[in-house]
């Protein structure tokens, strides 16, 4: 019904976590496939960030485990959740959030830049995602030179220049219009597919969710994998 | 889609054979369901016999069906009038779903449940207009948001209903 546990690439089982008296995630449960693109959907504060923060080392949960690539990533310290963030896994977020003081091709570039890559490779090899992410010309313009679907972009290209093997996405459209949040989803699901890197995609928005594989629903901190599994099995 | 006025405003644009009309149809109102040529030939009779449009002679070396057909002043008003009157907007889903979920509270039956199987099967309805949208051309991809906004909207529908089930409940069970 709900993914093996051999396939899952991410996993977090039975994740507890609050914010001082408010729970956030009570018991939540989640296995993401290898490769897949799997949105997590659910109303407005029922934990959907929370959850996708620990997934991604950002944040520990209080109880529970959570597993990445048949490893324990909960009680990692965060000098090693880090290295891991940095190396393996991508990330973006509602807004961009570009360093403004970075021309465009430097905010693509960053995360080679902190890898170690020299300066004109991290620059050239994100130079590349300029053309197909419809980005053409603007390299050097920064931050606030760019449209929004444009920073967004941006910030999807820093998200894969590396190659990760997941990438975490929080509401990546949730700051722009339809039209211009689907050319994103298009971006984004093609070049994932493309490198066989993972999705988490958290969005409340159906439209956005219809580019993922499937869906799960997250309320009041639990996780409802979704029934389509049933109906399809 | 209503076949008669179709055929009808596709005649607008030239006088056609019954084959054209169909290949037309076919192509961009047919979503993979043809018409048959029974049914084309059937509705241009009525359309003839009701005066909106006009059979030419049949042409030579060939059967009944090889006849050009040619819209009537009355055609072209009903196909203008057609066009200028609003779609019924359709509730359709609510009605089924809705009394779906209220027979469902009524029995203690699980309305959320019923709720997350046609919330998934319209999210997967919507992953395959989002499909054909990627991969197909202009017409499929209008034709695809048109579905996508609709199913989208039923969505909306839904979370609010699974957000308020307890109220409905007291609702339907007092
Ligand atoms: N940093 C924080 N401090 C305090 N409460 C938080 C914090 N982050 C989230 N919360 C609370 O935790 C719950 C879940 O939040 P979140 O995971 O952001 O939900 P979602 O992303 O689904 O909108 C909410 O009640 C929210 O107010
Ligand atoms: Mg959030």
């Amino acid at each position: 019904m709900s993914a093996g546990q051999e396939d899952a690439l991410v996993q977090a089982r039975g994740i507890h976590l609050s914010f001082g008296q408010t729970p956030a995630l009570r018991g939540a449960d989640i296995a993401v496939r290898a490769g897949e693109i799997l949105a997590v959907m659910g109303p407005s504060g029922s934990g959907k960030s929370t959850l996708l923060h620990c997934l991604a080392g950002i944040l520990v949960p209080e109880a529970g485990e959570i597993h990445f690539a048949g490893r324990r990533l909960d009680t990692l310290s965060e000098g090693e959740r880090s290295t891991l963030r940095r190396d393996r896994f991508g990330f973006v977020f509602q807004f961009g959030q570009l360093v403004p003081e970075l021309t465009a091709e430097e905010n693509v570039a960053l995360p080679l830049l902190l890898k170690g890559v020299r300066r004109g490779e991290a620059v050239a090899r994100a130079g590349e995602w300029f053309e197909r992410l419809e980005l053409d010309g603007l390299h050097k313009r920064r931050s606030g030179e760019l449209s929004g679907g444009q920073a967004q972009r941006v910030a999807l290209g820093r998200a894969l220049v590396a190659r990760p093997e997941v990438l975490f996405a929080d509401e990546p459209t949730g700051s722009l219009d339809s039209l211009t949040g689907e050319r994103v989803m298009e971006l984004l699901s093609t070049a994932a597919r493309e490198h066989g890197t993972t999705v988490v995609l958290v969005t409340h928005e159906p439209r956005v969710a219809a580019y993922a594989d499937r869906e799960v629903i997250v309320r009041d901190g639990k996780v409802t994998s979704l029934s389509h599994d049933r109906v399809v099995v | 889609m209503t076949v008669p006025i179709t055929l009808l405003g596709l005649l607008e644009r030239e006088p056609s054979h019954g084959y054209d009309l169909k290949r037309d149809y076919d192509a961009f109102f047919g979503r993979g369901k043809p018409l048959p040529f029974g049914q084309v030939y059937a509705t241009l009779g009525r359309l003839a016999r009701d005066g909106k449009v006009a059979a030419g002679e049949p042409e030579p070396g060939a059967g009944p069906e090889r006849k050009r057909y040619v819209i009537t002043e009355q055609g072209v008003t009903e196909v203008a009038a057609w066009l200028a009157e609003p779609v019924e907007p359709e509730p359709h889903l609510q009605t089924v779903l809705f009394a779906k979920v209220v027979l469902a509270l009524m029995t203690d039956r699980p309305a959320e449940t019923y709720l997350d199987t046609q919330r998934a099967a319209h999210l997967q309805r919507m992953r395959e207009f989002t499909e054909l949208k990627r991969t197909g051309n202009t017409v499929d991809a209008l034709l695809a948001d048109h579905g996508l906004f609709h199913l989208e909207a039923d969505l909306r529908w839904i979370d609010v209903t699974a957000a308020r089930l307890d109220a409905l409940a007291k609702a339907v069970r007092s």
